[in-house]
């Protein structure tokens, strides 16, 4: 593999409460070069917050250290917020839940693709134009000159979605992160926009970070696996081998979700008193 | 007898119908599940049940009994509802005591300490959590609420609107076996929206699948397991699940 | 167990327990803004004067003595005297009563009024709430002041009518704001929840539609408690309110305007008393707004 995209070591998020700061996240090391890493956890687990520090998109009073967080051999922690600017939607770009509060209302799908285009490349106008409806076409939208011209309201979640993301990849970023980006949509409609951000990706040789709670969907579409519990990674393995995880939690993950051909009569539960606390 | 009966429901939100023609018959003591994507009506299907959608046409039968169409205090002894969010459904400045002692106020019911205590237990919730209030509660603390409120008024029909999917999935399953204990101790009926077949095929015996407002097709759940769905969009239903 | 673990314990064991706790835990939150605890003391202070006016004030609030007027302030006579040799000390004192009177009594008419008619028109909608919101617009589209003096003139000047003038025309703002939450709250998934187990339109309304309006309603009350100072002073200054000799700090402003160029302190010095009420009022509605309000609680 070539030089890694991205290195984390030892990153930590941690928030103020009543009782002193708490550690959301405890400690994460990966790298990632240019494939497709999968973070799988429950609410709570501190995934969407390693996402969004790698961004540095964690308010105050909210605090992220890392003994290396890099970006290309660029020092992310040292940036400031300008310099972040010209990162953020670049280079590094995210996909988020719900493209219903993602989207611009009162502006139309092309004028919000554009926007990101021209934000961070002196274009001609026609050029942009191009891009655009190429950009649609890659998200596998048909007839991409009426869709340009729709508002956010006009168009289904799915589309929406899509949208989302022709945005988030029109600047050509080297890494994308997609945070739960299909936990809103319907499930025929998932597999449509994952297969969408999964070619994409390959084609153009990015990184994925893809986040999510849903272990079978990630395992489909990754090469690599974090599994993290409590704000700590407690599993890596290769997409494939999930069958052969080894952490009880893990395993206690995938007995509890039901299959379609179902025989037990009850499903097994985690005993949370294991982890809690650890 | 059967637990719920509709015959030719059209229901309509507004100058748009929603639902179309549909036919139904829940036996008592069935486990029956609406799948279907959004949009497909499924869940209008609860509300106009419970009363929560009162603009419908046709008829709807509760445990024998035509239902009028707004809210109805007896049809709240028989029937009720357990909502999607778990986050959205309790009220949030009133403690877990008060939300589950409102059935029996409502209803003029004596005993509200015991029975209170009584349903915490059989949901599986420990005592020291009745006079908290909601926001000091996980997801799947808040959907056992959601549950023994449902309980409190002893009802013989509930209504199930995806019921775990705000959950994760470890929350998920408990959910689930929740469900299936109370529904094996209290011989409940179920009626179940939902767009998750494993658990259809984990909690429910038959299910109806449904587009556009309309029942595509009724299944045994043995069929659902063995892949055996005749309707094309059942098929592609169930082959999106399983990819 | 000391108090404080008692009323911040995790797992409350009665009612009583739990809503004490709720109370602290905002109490506290609004300690911890400084400019909230100033605008705390300033109505605490206005609430004491009001209550023990009789023992604070030096001299009568009406007693007059033509020998002493208008004497700039001084030792005996704190903020001076005024045109009829009265201690304006004593004035602003016993005024802080007529000025607490009017705040109170307006708002406990207008913000229940404000709070009903609402949520009545939001939860039912359709014909009920178009009923009421025009009317609720009528009050609206017309000016706070002209409307209260109009019903002033019509009412006849004095002190209660002119409570009743300002409460008449500030209970739309309430209805709106009543209205719009109650929207917004009227769909949601636990006032289904009670619907489907019986519950009638008072029940939903009372209890738990009305909690939730009321905590953004105090903010507003509290905010607009200073609008309601200035309108009644208002009044009084133009002779439609308080009527001599009652010592109420518009009408107290209004009769020092003859002699404000050479005896400041007649008009000023109640117009301090006015400003600084106002801001107190104020600042304990911001301070209310950060920690009541119902969107920055709730989830988590």
């Amino acid at each position: 593999m070539s030089s890694p995209l991205l290195e984390v070591e030892n990153l930590r998020v941690s928030f103020p409460t009543h009782s002193g700061r708490v550690e959301v996240v405890k400690g994460l090391s990966f790298t990632l070069g240019r494939e497709r890493l999968g973070i799988v956890g429950e609410s709570g687990s501190g995934k969407s917050m390693t996402g969004r520090s790698i961004l540095k998109l964690i308010r105050k009073p909210g605090e992220v250290t890392a003994d290396k967080l890099r970006f290309e051999g660029i020092d992310i922690l040292d940036q400031n917020e300008k310099q972040m600017r010209a990162i953020r939607g670049a280079r590094i770009s995210m996909v988020m839940q719900d493209p219903k509060f993602s989207l611009n209302p009162v502006m139309t799908v092309g004028e919000q693709i554009a926007e990101a285009l021209v934000t961070h490349q002196r274009l001609g106008r026609k050029e942009v134009q191009q891009r655009i409806l190429d950009m649609l076409v890659a998200v596998r939208i048909n007839d991409p000159e009426r869709v340009a011209k729709l508002y956010p309201h006009e168009v289904s979640g799915g589309m929406g979605q899509r949208i989302m993301i022709a945005m988030m990849l029109i600047p050509e970023p080297e890494l994308l992160i997609a945070d739960e980006p299909t936990s809103a949509l319907d499930v025929s409609v998932q597999a449509q926009v994952l297969d969408i951000i999964d070619d994409l990706v390959t084609r153009k040789g990015m990184g994925l970070i893809l986040i999510s709670h849903d272990l079978a969907l990630v395992s489909r579409y990754c090469d690599r696996i974090l599994v993290m519990n409590a704000g700590r990674v407690v599993e890596e393995c290769a997409a494939g081998q999930l069958d052969k995880a080894q952490h009880p939690y893990t395993r206690g993950l995938l007995a509890a979700m039901p299959v379609i051909d179902e025989t037990r009569d009850e499903l097994p539960v985690l005993d949370r008193t294991q982890w809690a606390g650890t | 007898m059967s637990a719920l009966t509709l015959k030719n429901l059209d229901i309509s939100y507004g100058d748009t119908k929603v639902v179309h023609g549909v036919n139904l018959d829940v036996p008592e003591g069935e486990s029956f599940a609406l799948v279907g994507e959004s949009g497909s009506g499924k869940s209008t299907i609860l509300r106009a049940i419970a009363g929560l959608a009162p603009e419908w046409t046709g008829e709807i039968s509760v445990l024998g009994k035509p239902r009028t169409h707004g809210v109805d205090r007896n049809v709240s002894r028989t029937v009720q509802m357990v909502f999607q969010d778990p986050y959205g459904s309790l009220h949030p400045r009133k403690t877990i005591d008060s939300a589950l002692s409102e059935p029996l106020a409502i209803h003029g019911i004596g005993n509200r300490g015991e029975r209170v205590e009584a349903v915490l237990k059989q949901v599986g919730l420990d005592q020291r959590f009745r006079f908290r209030f909601p926001h000091q509660l996980s997801g799947g603390q808040r959907q056992r609420v959601a549950i023994a409120r449902a309980l409190m008024l002893e009802p013989k029909v509930l209504l199930l609107d995806e019921p775990t999917s705000a959950l994760d999935v470890s929350v998920q399953a408990e959910i689930l076996n929740l469900l299936k204990r109370l529904r094996r101790e209290q011989n409940l009926t179920f009626l179940m929206v939902t767009h998750n077949l494993p658990v259809v095929s984990f909690l429910c015996d038959r299910l109806a699948v449904m587009r556009h407002g309309k029942i595509v097709e009724i299944a045994d759940v043995a069929q659902l397991k063995q892949g055996d769905l005749k309707e094309p969009y059942s098929r592609e239903l169930l082959a999106a699940t399983a990819a | 167990m000391t108090t404080r673990d008692w009323l911040l314990a995790d797992s409350p064991t009665s009612r009583w327990q739990a809503n004490a706790g709720r109370a602290y835990r905002v109490f506290t939150a609004l300690l911890r803004n400084p400019l909230s605890v100033l605008g705390g003391v300033i109505i605490l202070v206005l609430l004491l004067t009001a209550l023990f006016a009789p023992w604070i004030a030096p001299f009568s609030p009406t007693g007059q003595n033509l020998s002493q007027r208008l004497l700039p302030p001084s030792g005996v006579n704190w903020m001076g005297t005024d045109e009829l040799g009265r201690d304006i000390f004593s004035r602003v004192v016993w005024g802080s009563q007529i000025t607490l009177t009017i705040v109170l009594l307006v708002a406990l008419i207008s913000a229940p009024l404000g709070l009903l008619i609402g949520a009545i028109s939001g939860y039912f909608g359709g014909w009920v709430d178009r009923v009421l919101m025009g009317f609720t617009d009528i009050f609206l589209s017309l000016p706070k002041l002209i409307l209260a003096l109009a019903f002033v003139a019509a009412l006849g000047p004095g002190i209660n009518n002119a409570i009743i003038a300002i409460a008449i025309t500030s209970w739309p703002a309430y209805a709106r704001i009543a209205r719009a939450e109650t929207l917004t709250i009227r769909n949601a998934e636990y006032i289904s929840a009670v619907q489907l187990a019986g519950g009638g339109p008072i029940r939903v309304i009372v209890q738990h539609i009305l909690p939730l309006c009321t905590s953004s309603m105090i903010v507003r009350v509290t905010l607009d408690m200073a609008g309601v100072i200035l309108t009644a002073a208002g009044l009084g200054f133009i002779g439609l309110g308080a009527q001599p000799p009652l010592p109420e700090w518009g009408a107290m402003i209004s009769r020092g305007r003859t002699f404000i160029l050479d005896q400041w302190w007649v008009a000023t010095m109640p117009g301090f008393a006015i400003i600084i009420v106002s801001l107190g009022f104020c600042f304990l509605g911001d301070g209310l707004r950060d920690v009541l309000d119902p969107k920055s609680e709730g989830k988590s």
